[in-house]
């Protein structure tokens, strides 16, 4: 191509990580560029505006050394691509694609557009097929199913990292031959937390099944809108042209939308609610809709996007419209980490919208959903009295509520309490059957008769959980 | 002449030196033809916001106008139909580009191959006026009118007769030489034009109690549920979409998840319509435009649902048209506003957010239609109030706008409420017009009846305060009546099954005998109470309360039978005790 040769030297103003360029009008919008600064340092940039006076170019790394005079910028490619290949399986890249485990760049068999196409609504199929995360609390309240974006809502100085590499190690498809893959995209982690997760899934043998993409929080901040979009890209790629159940998991959001709010602020943008940009919830559909499953084709995307709610508020803008997008959410809660248990996940107000659909006869098993209804209210009325003993200490309270505030403590320290522990859904289901034996039969009024009947007391809790 | 792009940044364009540039007129951008409108014109300037993706487009690709606003066809082959935001067929895109979707695809809204079974009803010499009909066509076991556009009369010169024709041949000819298919187009930011808009006066009943009994909405009527996520308002939706009584169904899915949509294209057809037996799909159709298709896009597509909606009217037909979600739509009309650098009023949102909203809803209405005929749409329109917040600006000006209020609240669907709309918070400013209505329909006494159910929900919320505080043995015993009824009203009344084949859709007979089976509860408890009886007799007589919960799973037909039993069975409950 003969613009790629093409330079651009008509620099013209900088500011923040944006460049003008002047006459440089037949530059593709969206366009990705080579900005090279009087020292010969290449930088790789964006277009995001372009127009006959000037174009507007995002540098994706800081702009210090930039000189008007003898900055030049070149064409590199007409949108942002990223080269796939089965072989990215095992891998480990950094925010664009670039690989950091000093072996040699994969040989592309495609080079992909990273922003996508959204899947038409009329080849999605219903996602109906339940992933194994090995967490009772998620396999049991809040299943995951195969297809579906189900967020972690967590906060800062949380084990939300834990539980991403727990997931990313255990989890799997039920049945037999199903190839299955992990892409793991960090945004902004800190130096501590990727080797954390290099480490992580190194050791456990993870690695071989996962493809890594890691920013860094000392990288360029414009990297951590692309980062998400390559991960998806090779998502989608590994799904839908070689058949595996890819599981994608995204952390932190609050880090990308941080970015998203400084480029905008950069731009001089009309800032939405908190200064973050008006056209946030679009930016963040454009990801988190890239899950789903297609008519026809093997694979599937699931997504696990983590993010960390500023203040722990679940009304800040971040968690706010990812709650409008996502499937549900698993949601990490303070005051059980700080009981020391782990995964620390209440499932009170988490929820999974797609968790009818996978799970049951000939999915998981025939009493999945009553078990976990049934869990769900002794749990709320076990809280409830633990408020009202907070109050009126717990000689108000009759035999069977005490039941209730027992099986709270139970369910709290032995189900949701796992530590590193993979647990099938089967032995998830049969601890639940352990905890609602200490009920006497009447009081599991939201499991039929057939279901008591079959598994009341057949379950022992110290075979089950070893202490 | 073909314009130049000067400029571009995200969906919006700015074209330079398009000759005839009008207002809102459709444009192709660039080499691969992608769909834009012309939103703003100055100078030799004109602003375009485009409907698709715009990356990897160049300053100075050719811009051609169509010289045509942004249109939708109208015409038999809309129903059982699924739509992008500006009526093009999901499933002809799929067709031509696979099952991601690609740009600048061109394909026909209406299909030019099917043929219809035509059967006119105008003869030659016959004078139509616009909006009349000359024939009609069966669409699955909908009869589908052909209608003339409404801006054309004339007296027929020719007719075809009875037989099957595909959309595009000429059905009639006026004399004045005019030519009619079986479709026509019509710019979707004008509303059609009615003879004239009627009282909203009849209900528009959607199986759920509460909406119907507490709340209701009247065919032509718009209606808001806001609710925070998690809080069920696609289920409120799909739920009224099933089972309101309307003879066509516009689901416009604006800014949602693809699933859930999928969710949708796979249930509807396997749905039962309570009136035809026929999957419901075929009295649907759906526009989508999930929350990663192009943003222009999105705004457009509430309009092209409204005017699929009127169209139907005009045939003479009760509409009812779900938009989920209505947030989506103005934010999408924030996003091109910030990106044309308009001033920003209240969170970003332009200034004209609330004379756009109340110009879309009151595009609904029952109407004489220029034939004459009486039909309507009514809008429910879903919004997502940022953090659950109602003093948002979407929520307010929705709310300045709507007859009825259905108040989502996240807390009832954590305690599993379904569904869950709050009923203090919850409004409609229907209820008096309907009066008349009711006490015709449904029974002399039912405003009463109604008010005296409100009042003992109430004084329940009342007194539901009073035991947090203290427990509910220092309440009187009349008090505690008032609170188990009450608990009785929200739990087997308020509350309802959405996946119980019985419970998920209630008439309004059912739910004003159901009704007074509380109310006699209440009284029946009362008169004991005061005859010396204790709150423990009434909480004792199991048999009765247990009766009166398991009303809702009784099937409409046996139900006069069981309310009868019911009554005879309040004469003896408590008195053995009492």
């Amino acid at each position: 191509m003969s613009l790629l040769s093409k330079e651009y030297t008509a620099v013209d103003y900088v500011s923040g990580p944006l460049l003008f360029l002047k006459s440089a009008a037949d530059l593709p919008y969206g366009a990705i560029v080579d900005i090279t600064d009087g020292v010969k340092r290449v930088r790789g940039g964006q277009v995001i505006e372009v127009s006959d006076d000037y174009t507007v170019l995002q540098v994706f790394e800081e702009t210090s050394g930039l000189d008007l005079a003898k900055t030049t910028v070149s064409l590199v490619e007409d949108v942002a691509r990223l080269g796939v290949s089965k072989e990215m399986i095992g891998r480990r890249f950094n925010g664009i694609g670039k690989p950091i485990d000093g072996l040699p760049p994969v040989v592309a068999d495609k080079r992909l557009p990273i922003n996508g196409s959204a899947i038409n609504p009329v080849s999605r199929e219903k996602p109906e097929e339940f992933i194994q995360t090995g967490i009772s609390s998620i396999d049991v309240n809040i299943s995951l199913i195969r297809g579906q974006k189900l967020p972690i809502f967590s906060a800062s100085g949380l084990p939300h990292n834990d539980l991403a590499l727990q997931i990313a190690r255990q989890a799997k498809v039920l049945g037999e031959g199903e190839g299955f893959a992990v892409v793991f995209a960090a945004m902004g982690i800190t130096q501590r937390e990727a080797s954390q997760f290099v480490s992580g899934f190194e050791q456990t043998g993870a690695l071989a099944r996962s493809v890594l993409f890691l920013n860094q929080a000392d990288d360029p901040t414009v990297e951590r809108l692309l980062t998400p979009r390559m991960a998806l890209t090779a998502a989608e790629y590994l799904a839908f042209e070689h058949g595996y159940h890819v599981l994608v998991i995204l952390t932190d959001l609050t880090n990308y939308c941080e970015a998203l709010r400084e480029i905008g602020g950069a731009r001089e943008e009309i800032p939405g609610r908190r200064g973050y940009p008006g056209y946030m919830y679009t930016d963040l559909a454009s990801l988190y809709e890239r899950a789903g499953v297609i008519h026809g084709k093997p694979g599937s995307v699931t997504q696990i996007p983590i993010l960390s709610m500023p203040g722990d508020d679940i009304t800040h803008p971040i968690p706010d419209l990812t709650g409008y997008i996502t499937e549900g959410q698993i949601y990490v809660a303070r005051n059980l980490d700080s009981a020391g248990i782990y995964p620390p996940i209440n499932v009170q107000p988490s929820l999974s919208r797609l968790m009818n659909n996978g799970i049951g006869k000939g999915k998981t098993r025939v009493d999945h959903k009553e078990v976990a209804d049934q869990l769900f209210a002794s749990y709320a009325r076990g809280m409830d009295l633990r408020r009202l003993v907070a109050i009126t200490g717990e000689d108000a309270l009759t035999d069977n509520d005490k039941k209730y505030l027992r099986f709270a403590d139970g369910f709290e320290k032995t189900f949701i309490n796992q530590g590193q522990a993979n647990r099938s859904i089967e032995d998830s289901l049969n601890i639940a059957w352990a905890l609602l034996s200490e009920f006497p039969k009447s009081e599991l009024k939201r499991i039929r008769k057939e279901y008591i009947e079959t598994n009341y007391g057949t379950q022992k809790l110290s075979e089950l959980v070893t202490a | 002449m073909a314009g130049k792009i000067k400029k571009i940044a995200g969906p919006a364009v700015i074209v330079e030196d398009l000759e005839g540039a009008k207002m809102n007129d459709i444009v192709r951008v660039g080499k691969e033809q992608l769909v834009g409108e012309i939103i703003r014109l100055d100078g030799n300037q004109c602003f375009v916001q485009v409907y698709e993706d715009t990356n990897g487009l160049c300053v100075g690709e050719e811009v051609i106008s169509t010289n045509l606003p942004l249109a939708v066809e109208l015409g038999p082959g809309m129903l059982n139909g699924v739509f992008d935001g500006i009526q093009r067929p999901l499933d002809k895109i799929r067709e031509a580009s696979g099952d991601f979707i690609a740009r600048g695809v061109n394909v026909k809204s209406l299909s030019r191959t099917q043929k219809w079974a035509f059967t006119p009803t105008s003869k030659v010499g016959d004078r139509v006026e616009g909006g009349s009909s000359i024939g009609h066509v069966p669409e699955f076991s909908f009869t589908h009118k052909i209608l003339v556009p409404p801006n054309i009369s004339g007296v027929i010169k020719s007719i075809k007769p009875a037989g099957d024709y595909t959309v595009d041949e000429v059905m009639a000819v006026l004399e004045d030489g005019t030519e009619l298919r079986m479709y026509h187009n019509w710019a979707v930011r004008r509303p059609r034009p009615v003879s004239r808009k009627l009282d909203p006066n009849l209900p528009f009943l959607t199986g759920m109690r509460i909406l119907d009994v507490l709340c209701p909405l009247t065919a032509g009527g718009t209606a808001a549920i806001p609710g925070p996520f998690g809080a069920g308002k696609t289920v409120t939706q799909q739920s009224v979409a099933k089972y309101g009584n309307a003879d066509v169904v516009v689901y416009v899915g604006c800014g949602e998840r693809g699933n859930e949509m999928t969710d949708v294209l796979v249930e509807f057809p396997e749905l039962e319509d309570p009136k035809t037996g026929k999957p419901l799909m075929e009295r649907t159709l759906l526009l989508a435009n999930t929350s990663n298709m192009p943003v222009a896009a999105r705004e457009a597509s509430l309009y092209c649902g409204i005017t699929l909606a009127e169209y139907f009217r005009d045939q003479g037909y009760a509409v009812s048209m779900m938009a989920d979600s209505t947030s989506r739509w103005a934010e999408a009309l924030r996003e091109i506003a910030s990106r044309l650098q308009e001033m920003p009023a209240e969170e970003g949102y332009p200034p004209y957010l609330s004379s756009r909203l109340s110009a879309f809803y009151e595009r609904a209405g029952r109407v004489t239609t220029l034939a004459g005929e009486t039909g309507s749409v009514s809008v429910i329109g879903a919004v997502s109030p940022a953090g659950g917040d109602f003093s948002e600006p979407v929520t307010q000006a929705t709310l300045r706008i709507t007859g009825a209020f259905w108040a989502l609240d996240a807390s009832l669907s954590r305690a599993r409420h379904f569904p869950a709309i709050n009923w203090a918070q919850s409004y409609s400013l229907f209820n008096r017009i309907l009066e008349p209505w009711y006490r015709e329909n449904i029974a002399k006494d039912y405003p009463e009846k109604r008010t005296a159910l409100i009042n003992l929900l109430q004084k329940e919320a009342a007194l539901q305060e009073v035991v947090q505080l203290v427990g509910p043995d220092a309440l009187a015993d009349n008090e505690r009546l008032s609170l188990e009824v009450g608990r009785i009203v929200r739990e087997d009344f308020l509350q309802q099954n959405g996946y119980d084949k019985v419970d998920a859709s209630c008439s309004m007979q059912k739910a004003y005998g159901m009704m007074n089976m509380m109310l006699e509860l209440y009284k029946a408890g009362d008169a004991m109470l005061s005859k010396g009886g204790a709150i423990t007799d009434f909480l004792g007589d199991a048999a009765t309360i247990e009766k009166v919960g398991r009303a809702r799973f009784v099937p409409e037909d046996e139900f006069p039978a069981y309310q009868a039993e019911y009554m005879k069975m309040l004469e003896t409950a408590f008195r053995a005790k009492a």
